[in-house]
């Protein structure tokens, strides 16, 4: 099971986190200044797995972002690998070639569309297609509450 | 005032939505800090507020602000109450924040006394999304409490009717397992009615749940098994694939069957895994892979499972004209090291290599000749394995690259002396001869260097070991080698007498053996450009006319005028037309039924092997690890390479630096980015000829190698008994024909009291022979053998079926079975009798009633046809007495009774079939009357063969042996004519 995902920038800014398990708030901050700190610090060949406490990291780089996974002992670091890959496909078809800023400002699409994909820590769809279209629904309910919020 | 406050919210509630909140964030970035209070202030504002729709941008700004890392607990009241709208973006937000915010046990509480109606409103609502949303939510921040309470209604989304809701409730249900196990038991049903819910993404969604609780309790679980099997085989989720098989990695201690039933898929997922090596690899990872390939080899179980890697490897190296070697000493190294494999079949593959290498790239010679020098001297290890295509094939290439390339050899006269040991007299014949040759080339450099010194009498030494030792090789089996030898033997004691005349004969003997043999490439000649004044367009002759016949046509004009264009495929043909002559010829070919090469590799049957198997080996024990001296670990070479590479790099840099000087820091970024492909230099400089495999190396590689001595493509030799049966035997050895006539035989053959089996012939038979005797009271006890089957399991066992039918008017028993057994073919006796003994048939037969009794034969080799002669003793009950009597018989184990019908895929067999290490024949077969798919019906369930490709009256056909051995049949008719068969054995 996935513990938590988190996504920030070569800066150290945290632009996603999601935990899947309950962590104290104290915990949490200091699990992501440690974990920024060890990922960002590895050089750009090295490998995209590293144990870190009792946890199995795995993180990927894309553009000026990091992708960061934190799994259990025995789960699969390459099912993880493509469990990332395939959500940053998912923002990529959704927002357009999508770059850190998509992000920035809609994060809670990000957030949605996250949830779409794992839920509870786990794969809760592998099929993109399905994953789009439950969003894409999701978009047009809020686009109808949008007009009611208009006119009160 | 009034208005003024009115005017004040009215401008917060628009001031600042989530957007304006980031873009600020992001213009404040020197006193981040202060704008966020600022803006927290304001969000504490607008909480106060009546208005919903306010408080919802309030509660969206903080779940913002809360992955800021800013502490939003105190809001959490107004986040449960935001949460309670109706209006699905706010949720989204709320859901996002309870759960960053479910640590604190105050907000925990809220959560359960507050949001428990709101989620179990939502979990009934009639829109899938907002039901979907309160799940997703839920899954955050579930606690035993709300697992408790919530875990009915969970359950029963699982079988709503939107698989969008059936996926989330399924997965909402792991968590509820684990905050309130007591639910596991009464849902767990319905979660495995899930594993096969028709939507793929429940699905996947069950697997996932079951194989997180699995993991934690695997025994719970066996019984899930078989569908999770059906599951891995059916599913091309790859997802849901690596989940299964972890499962299975956890199932698979508890129950050791399920293991068996693993291999194979597991085996087809590995297969596939390596196939993705062959793209993956690149000039830095080579050896890396390489390594960690042999790595797996060593650990490697399976024979098969080891020749895959070993191919593999030898794939992976030599794909695109080892464009990812950069250092062949080490490819040699790695390829001397798969000589180490025990039993590996492809010491042919591994000998090619080490050819090719050696020819090709000229800097590694030393190192090669060096390195097969060892092997030689080694040779007696690797004879332990005799089989064809075994790893003595190296020995090969070793004593050809020794003997070619003996400028290079450190001591020639050790090498020589290796290459004449009588052990070598134990190879097969065609490495004998290769042997032979290369001493010649050795003697003769060994002479060079000896005169050289002015040592006059260790040349005639050198001679006289010759004369010794090449006798040996004269007397031997093998046509090729005897008459080298003998050559050979004669030309040394020429020399002797020279030399014992004194005179100096070494440079003339190795003028025997001048000149070099260079790689060309396949179009070299292509490019040779025509001689001025030479128009090859041109008639050399007029053509002759159209009305000339065939076999008119002046070759011998054309050969003897022009010699140079005796090969008319270096004329400028284009390739369809080259293409379209190929295809005619092969038609040509086909269709001639005394040609029996069809397959590309027929034209490597050079020497043919009679007896490969017959010489007499000495095993040797190879269970001791070879670590011959001398011979490199290919290890080194990594740690070496890298060495290198670390070298040219910081060599580069400071190239690139001095650059950088020169040029103001213009040069291009030094080292910062990973090294690009073009980087890696080859340590080797090496001569590639960058079009395909040079041709000179394919004549040698054909010239002289061994084609492996394979099932003859008989299908089935009935000889048929002491009746006069001769007549009929040629036709029988027609297959088909003998099947259709078999009736008409047997009838007029019934004044014989005994008779061959009808219609059973197609797996072997078993044919009483008439007795000596000549008139015989016992007459017809009619015996078939239905079916001789290979055991799958077992590939040294086959099981012979036998009816015994009794058609006598007198009762039979005490019947007993009793074969002489062959080297080969030895009868299965229980354990404590003699090999003589023979086996009692477990029935008695009253006339007129058959029945069937099995024997189990152990066989070792299944490459011949084999007929056992046997003996059935029985008791005859008469009114008024009772006989002993004897008939004998024999079995015959026909080639195709070792077959297992295995389907095989068309481009699976395309490959097979130009790997080249088939082996070809064919049979023609006439007065075959009946059509071809019932002819291909017979084919397949008499032979066990299944059909690959069927198009019009052409059929390609597979079987396997059970010994593994690949049988690839080609049948098709030939116009009017039968259809003609021709097969391939592997």
């Amino acid at each position: 099971m996935m513990r938590f995902m988190l996504l920030f920038s070569r800066q150290g800014k945290l632009r996603l986190q999601k935990w899947y398990t309950a962590t104290a708030e104290r915990d949490k901050k200091k699990m992501v200044r440690e974990l920024m700190q060890v990922v960002l610090a590895r050089k750009p060949k090295m490998c995209s797995f590293l144990e870190w406490r009792d946890l199995k990291i795995v993180y990927k780089r894309y553009a000026s972002l990091y992708f960061c996974c934190a799994v259990e002992e025995q789960d699969n670091e390459l099912i993880t690998l493509e469990v990332i890959h395939r959500f940053v496909e998912l923002l990529d078809k959704y927002f357009g070639s999508v770059c850190e800023l998509d992000i920035i400002f809609n994060f809670e699409k990000a957030y949605f569309i996250l949830d779409e994909f794992l839920m509870g820590g786990e794969i809760q769809d592998t099929s993109k297609k399905s994953v789009l279209k439950a969003i894409e629904q999701a978009d047009l309910l809020q686009e109808v509450c949008d007009v009611h919020l208009g006119l009160l | 005032m009034a208005l003024k406050i009115v005017k004040g919210s009215i401008d917060r509630m628009f001031d600042k939505n989530l957007q304006d909140l980031v873009r600020g964030i992001r213009n404040h970035k020197e006193d981040e800090a202060k704008y966020i209070s600022t803006c927290i202030d304001e969000i504490k504002q607008e909480l106060k507020q009546d208005n919903i729709a306010v408080k919802a941008n309030a509660v969206c700004k903080l779940t913002y602000l809360q992955m800021l890392g800013y502490d939003v607990s105190w809001a959490a009241f107004n986040i449960v109450e935001v949460m309670s709208s109706s209006k699905f973006t706010y949720k989204v937000s709320c859901s996002q924040l309870q759960l960053q915010s479910v640590d604190a046990v105050l907000i925990t509480t809220i959560i359960n006394s507050v949001s428990l109606p709101l989620v179990t409103q939502d979990l009934s609502s009639p829109n899938q999304y907002d039901t979907g949303v309160a799940l997703t939510g839920l899954s955050c921040f579930v606690t035993p409490d709300l697992a408790r309470d919530l875990a009915s209604d969970i359950m029963t989304l699982m079988s709503h009717t939107k698989p969008y809701i059936r996926k989330k409730a399924v997965l909402i249900m792991y968590k509820v397992f684990l905050k309130y196990p007591e639910s596991l038991r009464p849902a767990f049903p319905r979660l495995k009615e899930k594993l096969e819910d028709p939507d793929p993404g429940v699905q996947s969604a069950a697997v996932n749940v079951i194989c997180e609780l699995a993991r934690r309790n695997p025994k719970n679980y066996l019984s899930l098994a078989p569908l999770f099997f059906k599951l891995m085989t059916s599913s091309t989720n790859n997802w849901v694939l690596i989940k299964i098989i972890k499962l299975f990695g956890a199932l698979t201690p508890l129950e050791p069957r399920l293991g068996k039933k693993l291999i194979e898929p597991l085996t087809n997922l590995i297969h596939r895994a390596l196939d993705l090596l062959y793209g993956m690899v690149s000039k830095k990872n080579l050896m890396e892979i390489v390594k960690k390939l042999m790595l797996h080899v060593d650990k490697a179980e399976g024979t098969t499972y080891r020749d895959e890697l070993l191919t593999k490897i030898i794939d992976i190296c030599s794909q695109s004209n080892y464009q990812y070697i950069t250092n062949f000493e080490w490819y040699i190294s790695i390829l001397v090291e798969l000589t180490r494999l025990e039993g590996t079949r492809h010491g042919h593959l591994i000998a090619s290599q080490m050819l090719d290498v050696a020819i090709r790239v000229k800097a590694i010679r030393v190192f090669a000749v060096a390195q097969m020098a060892t092997l030689l001297d080694n040779g007696h290890l690797l004879t332990g394995n005799m089989q064809r295509n075994g790893i003595c094939e190296v020995l090969y290439a070793a004593a050809w690259i020794c003997g070619e390339f003996s400028e290079h050899l450190e001591d020639p006269m050790q090498t020589l002396e290796a290459m004449l040991r009588p052990k070598v007299a134990t190879l097969p014949g065609h490495i004998q001869a290769v042997y032979v040759q290369n001493a010649a080339k050795l003697f003769a450099t060994v002479l060079r260097k000896q005169e050289g010194t002015t040592d006059s009498l260790a040349a005639q030494e050198t001679s006289q070991l010759l004369i010794d030792r090449l006798p040996l090789f004269v007397q031997s089996a093998n046509l090729e080698v005897q008459e080298r030898a003998s050559c050979i033997l004669q030309l040394v004691k020429y020399i002797q007498k020279l030399q014992q005349k004194e005179v100096e004969v070494a440079e003339e003997v190795t003028a025997l053996f001048a000149g070099e043999l260079n790689p060309v490439a396949p179009k070299a000649q292509k490019k040779v450009p025509v001689p001025d004044g030479l128009d090859l367009d041109a008639w050399i002759n007029e053509p002759p006319s159209e009305s000339e016949s065939e076999d008119e046509k002046p070759k011998a004009i054309f050969t003897k005028e022009e010699p140079k264009h005796t090969r008319p495929r270096h004329t400028e043909v284009d390739e369809k037309e080259l293409a379209r002559r190929r295809e005619a010829r092969k038609q040509e070919q086909a269709n001639n039924p005394f040609y029996i090469k069809t397959s590309p590799s027929s034209q490597k049957v050079y020497q043919d092997q009679p007896g490969v198997e017959h010489i007499p080996v000495v095993q040797i024990d190879l269970s001791v690890p070879l670590k011959v001296p001398g011979m490199p670990m290919s290890d080194q070479y990594l740690k070496l390479e890298e060495e290198r590479r670390q070298k040219e790099r910081s060599e580069r840099k400071k190239k690139e630096k001095k650059k950088k000087r020169e040029k103001h820091g213009r040069g291009r970024r030094a080292d910062s980015g990973p090294e690009s492909e073009e980087d890696i230099t080859p340590a080797h400089h090496v001569d590639i000829v960058t079009e395909e495999m040079p041709e000179v190396c394919w004549v040698l590689l054909q010239s002289g190698y061994f084609i492996p001595q394979v099932m003859s493509a008989q299908f089935l030799f009935q000889k048929s008994t002491k009746h006069k049966k001769k007549k009929q035997k040629k036709e029988k050895e027609e297959k088909e024909k003998k099947k259709k006539k078999k009736h008409h035989h047997h009838h007029h053959h019934h004044h014989h009291h005994l008779h061959s089996a009808d219609e059973s012939v197609q797996n072997g038979t078993v044919e009483e022979e008439e007795e000596p005797l000549p008139v015989r009271t016992w007459p017809s006890l009619l015996t078939h053998v239905y079916d001789v089957q290979g055991n799958l399991q077992d590939g040294s066992q086959v099981v012979v079926s036998v009816i015994f039918e009794n058609k006598t008017d007198h009762f039979l028993k005490s019947m007993e079975f009793n074969v002489l057994d062959s080297l080969n073919s030895k009868l299965q006796r229980p354990e404590g009798s003699s090999p003589h003994d023979g086996l009692a048939v477990p029935f008695q037969l009253p006339p007129g009633v058959s029945n069937e009794a099995r024997f189990v034969f152990s066989v070792q080799s299944i490459v011949m046809p084999q007929k056992l002669k046997g003996t059935l003793t029985f008791i005859v009950k008469t009114e008024d007495a009772s006989t002993h009597e004897k008939l004998d018989f024999k079995l015959h184990f026909t080639c195709t009774s070792y077959l297992i019908t295995t389907p095989c895929y068309s481009d699976a067999y395309a490959k097979l079939l130009e790997s080249g290490e088939l082996k070809s024949s064919s049979l023609k077969l006439e007065g075959v009357i009946m059509p071809f798919h019932h002819l291909l019906a017979r084919i397949c369930f008499h032979h066990h063969f299944s059909v690959v490709e069927r198009i019009d009256s052409c059929a390609s056909m597979y079987s396997r042996s059970i010994q593994g051995h690949h049988v690839c049949l080609l049948v098709k008719t030939v116009s009017t004519r039968p259809p003609y068969i021709s097969s391939l054995l592997l």
